[in-house]
C-alpha cells in the first residue's frame, strides 16, 4: 500500500518536525553574530508559531516513515500540537531572559528549540533506538540551560543543579538502557509494534517484568516520580525561573506520552507492574505533598507538588488501559497549563531574576491584578477545584482506576488532594489576603499579558468543555496502543480496541 | 410574566444570568454604579424566580422545569437541572436573599467594591446550580466552585482573623467533600450514570455494606457543610469574620447545602444505610441542639452568640430529617427555610450595630434600642422569631419537626425540650441587652436609627417571619409531594408490606 503517491503525504506527516527543525537551523546562525539576544528571540517565537500553524494543519496526518521506526498518527499530532503550544506558551512566560547571561541568549533559544524539536520526534518514535535518540536530543540541551543562568554574588547554585540534573538524568538513563537490553534480549526486536506481539507470550516471566519495570525508570525520572524525583526541587531552585518553567511542564508530557507507548507492553492484566506502579504513585503522592507543605520557596513548592502530580497521572496508568491512559494524558496537558499559569506569575513577579518566595506574593491583588487572578485559576486547577481542569483531570484518573477496582489507590489520591489543598491555599492566602507592605508594582508587557489570559482561558476551556478533547485523546490512544504491525495504518475504528470496562466503554465513541 | 420558553430556560438563566452580570460588572468602574448594578441585577433574577413558584405543579415529585443536555458525552455526564418541591423553595430563598446582601453590604463594603460584586455574583449561580443540579459531576462543580468566591469574601473583606477564617472554612469544606467525590464516582462505576434520578432508581440494588460505605461518605460531606455536632468549628471561625453579607450568604443558603445533601442523596440513594445510621444522627443532632444552645448563651461577641445557634438550629433540621416521617422532613425544609429568613436577618442586624458601633460586644451595644426604636423593633421581631415564638415562621417548623421526633422516639425528645428552653434564654438576653440594657448603658444617643436602605433591607424578611408564621400554607403546599416521595423512598423498602406501594407509578 505504500506507492509512490504517499511521497507528498509523508512530507506533510513530517512538516512539523521540518519547521522546527528549520527554526532551529536559523537560530544557530543567528546565534553566530553578537549579542543576538532580541533577535533571537523574535525568530525563537516565529518559529512557535510556525510549529503551532503546521502542527494544526498536520492533525489528522498518518503514516509510517523511516521503515517503521517512526509513525505518524492521532496520538503523535496531538502531542505535537500540545508541544507546539506549549513552546509559545513558554516563549511568552519567558519575556526577555532576564537572568540569561545576555552572551548566552541566542545559544538559548536555540536550546530551547532543539529540545522540543526533540520532544516532538520522541512522541512520533516506535523504535527503541529513535525513541532514545529523540529522547536524548531533548534532554541534553536541558542540561546546558540549566547552569546558563547568570552569576550574582555567591549565586552558583546553577552549576550544582545542573551537575544533579546531568548525573541522575544519565543514571536513570543507563538503567533505562539496561532494561531495554533485556527487552531486545527477550524479542530481538526494537519495533515496539513488533516487540509488543512478541512479549506478549511472556510477559509474565520475571525477565520481562524486570525489563519493563527499568525501562519505565528512565520515563520516571523525566516525570519526576519518587523515588527518581531527587533533583527536581534543586533543579527547580538553581536554574532560572524561565528554564525551571521549560522543565516542570514539556518533558513532563513526553514522558507520559512514551509511558503510554511502553506500557502497553505489559499486558491488560499484569498484576506485577500495577503494583508497581500504584507503589510508585502513591509513593509520589505523599512525597511530594508532605514536603511541599514546608517549602517557603515558590519554585521548591512547585517541583514537590510537581512529585504530587506525576503520582496523580501514574494512577491512570495503574488501571492499564485506555481510559486510563487518555486520563493521564489530559491530566498532564492540563498541568502544562496549570504548572505554566504558576510560572508566569514567578517569572514576572521576581525581580532582576531572582528565585521568589512565597512571602514575596504578598499583596499581588494589588500590585498586579492579572497575575493574581492567574495565579489562583492556576493554584486552584492544581489543587483540583472545579471548574478548572485540574478537577477534570482527577475525575477521569479516578474513574479510570475505580472502574478497575482500585478503591484504596482512588481513596489515597482524594487524602493527597485535600493535604495539597493546603499549601496551594498559603500561596492564594500570601497574594489575596496580605497587604502588599512596600513591596511595588508589577508593570505586565503584552506578552505576559497575552500569555495571563491565554493559560486562563486554557485552563477554564480544558475544564468546562473537556468533551473534544477527551474524546480525541481516547481515541488516539487506542490507535496509538494496539499498533500490531500491519494494522498501523489499516485500523481507523477506534472503538474496536476498547476493553469491555464500564468506564473503558464509555470512553470509547 | 408570561413568555414562551420559561419553562425549559428559567433555571439556567438562573445560573447564567448571575455569571454575565458579574462579567459586565467588570467593565463598570465607579463604586456606586456597581453597587446600583448588582442590586438591579440581582433583583432582576429575583422577579424572574418568582414565576417558578406559579408554574411548579405541587402535585407530583418529579423534577419540573427539566433541562437535560450532554455535556461531557464521553464521560457521560450531562447537563441537567431541574427542581422538586423541596429544591424550589431554596432555589427561591436563593434568589431573594441575594438582592438584600447588596443591600446589607452597600456602606458596609468600602474597599474593592468591583472584586466583592463579582464574588457575590458568582456565588449566587454557583448556589442555585447546586439546587437545581440533576447531575452528580454537575452538583459537584457547582458544590465546590462555591468555595474559593466565599473564601474570598471571607479573607478578603472579612475581619480581623479572616485570613485563619478563611483557610480553615476552605480546608474543612474541601476535606469533605474529597469523599463525596469518591462516592460519586463508586455510584457511577455501580449505576453507569452520574444522573441524580437515575441513581436513586437504582437504590435498591446496593447492597448493604455499599450503601453504608457511600452514606458515610456523605455524612462526612454534608455533616461539615450543615454543620453538624462535631464538625462545627469551622462555622464561628468563618461566621465572625466574614462580612455581613458573607455571613448571611452562609447561614441562609450554604448551611442548607447540608441538609437538603441530606435529604436529596442520602436519604434516597443510601436507603437502608439510612435506617442502619438513623439513632446515632439523631443523638448527633440533639447533641448539636444542647450544645449550639449553650455555647450560645456563654457568648459576649453578637456574631458568635447567633453563629452557635445556627448550629442550634440546624440540629433541628437534621432532627426532623432522620426522623423519617412526614411531620418530621416538612418541619425539617421549613427550619431550613425559616432559618435562612430570621439568622440572615439576625446577621444583617448585627451587621447594622457594627457599621455604627464598630463593635459586636453584647456589653457595648447594652441600650441601644432607647435611641433606635425602629431597630429595637425588627431585632426584637426576629430575636422572637429565632427562639420560635409562636405566630413567627420559626414555630411552625420546630414544632412539625418534635411532631415527627416524638413519633420516634420519646425519650429523644425529652432532651430536646431544654434546647428550646436555651433557645429563648440565649435569644432573649440578647434582646434584654440591645434592647434595654442596664444602669450603666454606654452612651447611644448619638446613634442614627435606621435608615431607608435598611428598612428597605429588613422589610421582606419581616414579612417572611410573620407570614409563615401565620399561614405556613402555601409554602408546605409545595413540598407536600416531594416529601411524601422522599419518605416513600427511603421507608418504602423498610416495611415489608410497603413494596406494593413503591412500584405505583
Amino acid at each position: 500500500m505504500l506507492c509512490d503517491s504517499m511521497t507528498p503525504f509523508k512530507l506533510m506527516a513530517f512538516l512539523p518536525e521540518l519547521v522546527i527543525l528549520a527554526g532551529a537551523l536559523v537560530l544557530f546562525v543567528i546565534s553566530l553574530g553578537h549579542e543576538q539576544g532580541g533577535r533571537a528571540r523574535l525568530a525563537a517565537f516565529v518559529t512557535a508559531l510556525a510549529t503551532l500553524a503546521a502542527s494544526l494543519a498536520c492533525l489528522g496526518q498518518e503514516a509510517t516513515l523511516f521503515d517503521g521506526a517512526y509513525r505518524v498518527d492521532l496520538f503523535s499530532q496531538l502531542l505535537k500540537l500540545a508541544f507546539a503550544g506549549g513552546f509559545a506558551l513558554i516563549l511568552l512566560v519567558s519575556g526577555g531572559l532576564p537572568d540569561i547571561r545576555n552572551d548566552v541568549k541566542p545559544e538559548y533559544y536555540l536550546l530551547l528549540t532543539i529540545s522540543v524539536s526533540g520532544l516532538m520526534m520522541l512522541v512520533s518514535s516506535v523504535d527503541l533506538i529513535t525513541l532514545v535518540v529523540a529522547l536524548e536530543v531533548s534532554a541534553f540541551p536541558l542540561y546546558l540551560m540549566v547552569p546558563m543562568r547568570r552569576e550574582r554574588n555567591g549565586q552558583r547554585v546553577q552549576m550544582e543543579s545542573a551537575i544533579k540534573y546531568i548525573m541522575f538524568g544519565v543514571a536513570a538513563n543507563g538503567v533505562m538502557f539496561f532494561g531495554m537490553s533485556y527487552l531486545f534480549g527477550l524479542t530481538g526486536t526494537t519495533v515496539l509494534p513488533e516487540m509488543l506481539t512478541r512479549l506478549e507470550p511472556v510477559s509474565g516471566s520475571p525477565l520481562a517484568i524486570a525489563g519493563l519495570a527499568l525501562t519505565f525508570c528512565g520515563l520516571y525520572y523525566k516525570l519526576a516520580v519518587f523515588p527518581f524525583h531527587f533533583w527536581t526541587p534543586d533543579v527547580y531552585e538553581g536554574a532560572s525561573n524561565e528554564t525551571a518553567s521549560l522543565v516542570a511542564s514539556l518533558p513532563k508530557i513526553g514522558a507520559v506520552a512514551v509511558l503510554v507507548r511502553f506500557v502497553s507492553l505489559a499486558a491488560p492484566d499484569n498484576r506485577t507492574v500495577v503494583l508497581l506502579l500504584t507503589l510508585l504513585a502513591i509513593g509520589s503522592m505523599f512525597y511530594g505533598n508532605l514536603i511541599a507543605l514546608m517549602q517557603k520557596d515558590f519554585k521548591r513548592l512547585l517541583g514537590f507538588s510537581g512529585i504530587a502530580h506525576a503520582g496523580y497521572a501514574l494512577v491512570g496508568f495503574v488501571a492499564l488501559d485506555q481510559a486510563g491512559f487518555a486520563a493521564a494524558l489530559y491530566y498532564i496537558i492540563g498541568y502544562l497549563l496549570m504548572v505554566l499559569a504558576c510560572f508566569v506569575v514567578i517569572c514576572k513577579v521576581s525581580r532582576d531574576g531572582v528565585n521568589v518566595a512565597i512571602e514575596d506574593l504578598a499583596g499581588l491583588h494589588r500590585r498586579a491584578p492579572l497575575l493574581a487572578v492567574t495565579l489562583a485559576v492556576g493554584v486552584f486547577a492544581l489543587a483540583g477545584i472545579p471548574p478548572f481542569v485540574g478537577f477534570m483531570g482527577k475525575l477521569t484518573l479516578l474513574s479510570a482506576a475505580l472502574a478497575k477496582g482500585h478503591l484504596a489507590l482512588v481513596i489515597i489520591t482524594m487524602i493527597n488532594a485535600a493535604i495539597a489543598v493546603y499549601y496551594y491555599l498559603c500561596v492564594v492566602r500570601e497574594a489575596w489576603f496580605r497587604d502588599p507592605g512596600a513591596l511595588p508594582p508589577i508593570r505586565l508587557d503584552w506578552p505576559a499579558r497575552a500569555a495571563c489570559l491565554l493559560l486562563i482561558t486554557g485552563i477554564l476551556a480544558l475544564g468546562v468543555a473537556p468533551a473534544r478533547v477527551l474524546q480525541s485523546l481516547s481515541t488516539s490512544v487506542a490507535k496509538a496502543q494496539l499498533g500490531a504491525p500491519g494494522t498501523v495504518l489499516a485500523d481507523t475504528n477506534p472503538g474496536e480496541g476498547s476493553a469491555p470496562q464500564p468506564v473503558g466503554s464509555a470512553l470509547a465513541p | 410574566m408570561s413568555f414562551p420558553g420559561y419553562n425549559d430556560s428559567v433555571l439556567s438563566l438562573l445560573i447564567f444570568g448571575p455569571l454575565l452580570a458579574a462579567a459586565l460588572a467588570m467593565f463598570l468602574r465607579s463604586d456606586n454604579l456597581l453597587r446600583g448594578w448588582t442590586l438591579v441585577s440581582t433583583s432582576a433574577l429575583a422577579v424572574f424566580s418568582l414565576p417558578l413558584y406559579w408554574r411548579f405543579d405541587p402535585s407530583t415529585a418529579d423534577f419540573q422545569f427539566e433541562v437535560n443536555l450532554p455535556w461531557i458525552p464521553v464521560l457521560k455526564i450531562h447537563y441537567a437541572l431541574g427542581i422538586d418541591g423541596i429544591s424550589l423553595l431554596l432555589v427561591l430563598l436563593t434568589t431573594l436573599i441575594m438582592p438584600l446582601c447588596v443591600l446589607a453590604s452597600w456602606r458596609y463594603i468600602n474597599t474593592r467594591v468591583k472584586e466583592f460584586m463579582i464574588c457575590l455574583l458568582i456565588m449566587e449561580s454557583a448556589m442555585v446550580g447546586v439546587f437545581c443540579a440533576l447531575d452528580f459531576i454537575l452538583f459537584f462543580v457547582f458544590w465546590e466552585a462555591m468555595l474559593i468566591p466565599m473564601a474570598l469574601l471571607i479573607g478578603i473583606w472579612g475581619g480581623p482573623r479572616k485570613v485563619y477564617a478563611a483557610l480553615k472554612f476552605f480546608i474543612y469544606t474541601m476535606a469533605g467533600s474529597v469523599f463525596l467525590l469518591v462516592a460519586i464516582i463508586a455510584l457511577f462505576i455501580k449505576v453507569g450514570s452520574f444522573s441524580i434520578p437515575e441513581i436513586m432508581g437504582h437504590s435498591q440494588s446496593f447492597s448493604l455494606n455499599f450503601q453504608r460505605w457511600i452514606f458515610l461518605a456523605f455524612f462526612i460531606s454534608f455533616a461539615i457543610k450543615v454543620p453538624m455536632f462535631p464538625f462545627h468549628t469551622w462555622l464561628p471561625a468563618a461566621h465572625v469574620e466574614a462580612p455581613t453579607a458573607g455571613s448571611v450568604l452562609l447561614a441562609s443558603i450554604l448551611l442548607k447545602m447540608g441538609t437538603y445533601g441530606f435529604l436529596r442523596f442520602s436519604l434516597p440513594m443510601t436507603p437502608d444505610a439510612t435506617l442502619f445510621f438513623t439513632p446515632y444522627i439523631l443523638w448527633l443532632s440533639v447533641a448539636a441542639i444542647l450544645y449550639g444552645g449553650l455555647t450560645a448563651l456563654a457568648q459576649t461577641d453578637l456574631k458568635k452568640l447567633v453563629a452557635y445557634s445556627s448550629v442550634a438550629h440546624m440540629g433541628f433540621a437534621t432532627l426532623g430529617i432522620f426522623a423519617l416521617n412526614k411531620a418530621g422532613l416538612e418541619g425539617a425544609v421549613l427550619v431550613m427555610i425559616n432559618h435562612g429568613i430570621t439568622t440572615g436577618a439576625l446577621f444583617i442586624v448585627v451587621g447594622i450595630i457594627y457599621e455604627r458601633l464598630h463593635t459586636r460586644e453584647l456589653a457595648q451595644t447594652a441600650g441601644m434600642g432607647k435611641h433606635m426604636p425602629v431597630f429595637a423593633t425588627f431585632a426584637g421581631v426576629f430575636a422572637l422569631s429565632s427562639l420560635a415564638f409562636p405566630g413567627t415562621n420559626s414555630f411552625i417548623g420546630e414544632f412539625l419537626v418534635l411532631a415527627g421526633g416524638f413519633e420516634v422516639s420519646r425519650s429523644l425528645m425529652i432532651f430536646v425540650v431544654p434546647g428550646v428552653v436555651l433557645a429563648a434564654a440565649y435569644m432573649l438576653r440578647m434582646l434584654q441587652k440591645i434592647a434595654y440594657g442596664g444602669t450603666a448603658n454606654p452612651d447611644h444617643s448619638r446613634v442614627p436609627d435606621l435608615g431607608l436602605r435598611e428598612i428597605v433591607t429588613l422589610a421582606p424578611l419581616l414579612v417572611f417571619v410573620f407570614w409563615i408564621g401565620l399561614h405556613p400554607e402555601p409554602f408546605t403546599r409545595v413540598m407536600h409531594a416531594s416529601v411524601q416521595n422522599v419518605i416513600q423512598q427511603t421507608q418504602g423498602r423498610a416495611a415489608p408490606a410497603a413494596p406494593a406501594v413503591a412500584v405505583l407509578p
